[in-house]
């Protein structure tokens, strides 16, 4: 499988997520927002967590307009996998990729902790190494993690078992205790939580290593 | 020319910034406060002749996210 992290000015967990992919056996190149174009042939892009363009305006939203996201809005057009992990998932939001918005936590602080998150469905390429109903941990580390979404789409979520990950106890204020949300076609995942942050024993858990390890496997077996 | 585009948190959409604002107010003493919504203002220096539909496009495509925002021009 051939990778793509990009890297924003502000980025800080790309090299976490190209350690997390690259030991999963995914072949992984960093891209920097200034291309315009991906590699040829990327599988999975994958956006990483950090304060691109240091939050300013909206977290994500500069990154958003960024030109390599026009490109990875292509290739996921083309049915590309995209996993937003954090600041990924507020710059997914913003392109309009997922639905809804992520506001500030519920009790205005940064919250940077382990949580427990319960798998709701395994019926993704993200989530197939798990089984619904499995509860995971994985470290959290954000400030505007407060999922909202209008009532329509939070049912359409809910009928169209898009919603991958809730929390077990909800931390920010996200609206039916959402952690991470599929798009439609099933190959667009955000999510506040880290996966990359529990891939090694020395993170103190490796529950993300099955998220990883599926997504890849999906490729080796294609 | 100049315009001010005010952002603000759609009506609906809880703002806990402006809560605890309201919060504050209140220890501070000041009874009554019944409600406080906190957004952004955004000032643009622009050349002559940017129509407000330009502007508009503007608050659309990036200074406010009309998921949770409205946003208000005001050409000044």
């Amino acid at each position: 499988m051939r990778a793509a992290v990009i890297v924003f000015p502000g980025s800080n967990c790309d090299r976490d997520m190209a350690v997390a992919l690259k030991a999963a056996g995914a072949d992984v190149s960093m891209v920097w927002h200034k291309d315009a174009s991906l590699p040829d042939n990327v599988d999975l892009v994958a956006i990483p967590g950090g304060f691109s363009f240091g939050d300013y305006l909206r977290c994500g939203a500069i990154a958003a307009k960024s030109p390599i996201c026009k490109a990875v809005v292509n290739h996921a057009e083309r049915g590309g996998y995209v996993l937003g992990v954090c600041n990924g998932f507020q710059v997914l939001t913003e392109t309009g990729l997922l639905p809804g918005a992520l506001m500030r936590n519920a009790q205005l602080k940064f919250l940077c902790k382990t949580v427990d998150l319960k798998v709701e469905t395994s019926e993704s390429a993200f989530t197939d190494g798990y089984s619904a109903g499995d509860t995971v941990a994985y470290p959290i580390a954000h400030h505007d993690g407060n999922y909202t979404v209008d009532p329509d789409t939070l049912t359409a979520l809910q009928d169209q078992d898009r919603i991958a990950f809730t929390y077990a106890e909800n931390p920010n204020g996200s609206v039916a205790d959402i952690a991470g949300v599929l798009s439609e076609n099933r190959r667009v995942l955000g999510m506040m939580p880290h996966p990359e942050r529990a891939v090694d024993a020395g993170h103190g858990g490796t529950d993300g290593q099955a998220l990883f390890r599926g997504l890849v496997g999906q490729f080796a077996n294609a | 020319m100049k315009a001010r585009v005010h952002v603000m948190l759609k009506n609906g959409v809880l703002d806990p910034q402006g809560e605890a604002v309201r919060h504050a107010l209140g220890s501070l003493g000041f009874d009554g406060v019944e409600g406080v919504r906190q957004g952004k203002v955004i000032e643009l220096d622009l050349a002559d002749g940017t129509t407000e539909d330009t502007i508009n496009e503007m608050c659309e495509k990036l200074l406010a996210n009309t998921v949770i925002e409205s946003y208000r021009v005001e050409v000044l």
